[in-house]
């Protein structure tokens, strides 16, 4: 499993707008490089994120070779209610990470 | 000299070879170029006009190490209901592939405000552009000049 880090507030108003902070440990290899004996390393990047809260999408992304290593997302999102944020990456080979993190609307 | 006889090789042919051997290891496989962009960004918004404004897009002007080049797509709209951003789409010129991100997003964002890092393989143009929930596109452009390229060193 990755490393991964996410930076939200862990309470927030009702309505607030807060910014969620993403980045997981993944080398993106392009596809384009080639390794010691010449021939390309074959591509292994995450090519989707997405995250819901409480059960319903509020961000996604697709991700391509031109993403840096590590991939890092910020963007926002309405504090509607208290609950669960999940956070999920996905991979070239299918795999998923999936984070999830509470939040208390207040 | 008896013209029927093999040519040996030509001084020319022997040093486009080596440069060709010495060249081949850093060369990509493929490159984007403009008119790949313009048409990765044709295959998105169809026959819409996409007008500037509205986005902006901020990277660093000059960037030491294109293997990681912060970049801010903002986009100004009020993410109501009714009239809010449905994507927001990044691409460059000269990257072995044209497209670097799409996001989606909606009215639960409140802000059309992402973030991320990319990859740069040369100086170049880089173009973000916005879908908005009526069905219009805006964009913005930036030129970044790269000192050294990302997959360089590779």
């Amino acid at each position: 499993m990755a490393r991964v880090l996410i930076n939200l507030p862990a309470r927030a108003k009702r309505g607030e707008i807060i910014e969620i902070k993403t980045l997981i440990a993944h080398p993106m290899e392009t596809g384009y490089r080639l390794g010691p004996t010449g021939a390309a390393i074959p591509r292994d990047i995450i090519n989707r994120f997405l995250c819901t809260y409480n059960g319903e999408e509020v961000f996604r992304a697709a991700l391509f070779p031109a993403i840096a290593a590590n991939p890092f997302i910020t963007f926002f999102t309405v504090a509607t209610e208290s609950g669960e944020i999940v956070f999920s990456w996905t991979d070239d080979h299918g795999e998923t990470q999936t984070e999830v993190r509470q939040i208390t609307v207040e | 000299m008896d013209e029927r006889s093999p040519d040996p090789p030509t001084r020319r042919l022997v040093l486009f070879t080596a440069a060709g051997l010495g060249l081949a290891p850093f060369a990509p496989p493929a490159a984007a170029t403009p008119a790949a962009m313009d048409e990765a960004i044709r295959m998105l918004v169809g026959k819409a006009t996409v007008k500037r404004g509205r986005v902006k897009l901020e990277l660093p002007p000059i960037v030491e190490n294109g293997n990681t080049v912060p970049l801010t797509v903002t986009v100004d709209s009020p993410m109501s209901e009714t009239d809010h951003v449905t994507g927001i789409h990044v691409f460059n010129e000269k990257n072995p592939q044209p497209y670097v991100a799409a996001f989606d997003l909606g009215p639960r964002a409140g802000k059309a405000v992402v973030s991320t890092r990319i990859r740069l393989a040369d100086s170049q143009q880089v173009v973000a552009i916005a879908r908005l929930s009526d069905g219009s596109f805006w964009s913005d452009s930036a030129d970044v000049i790269v000192t050294l390229a990302a997959c360089a060193e590779g």
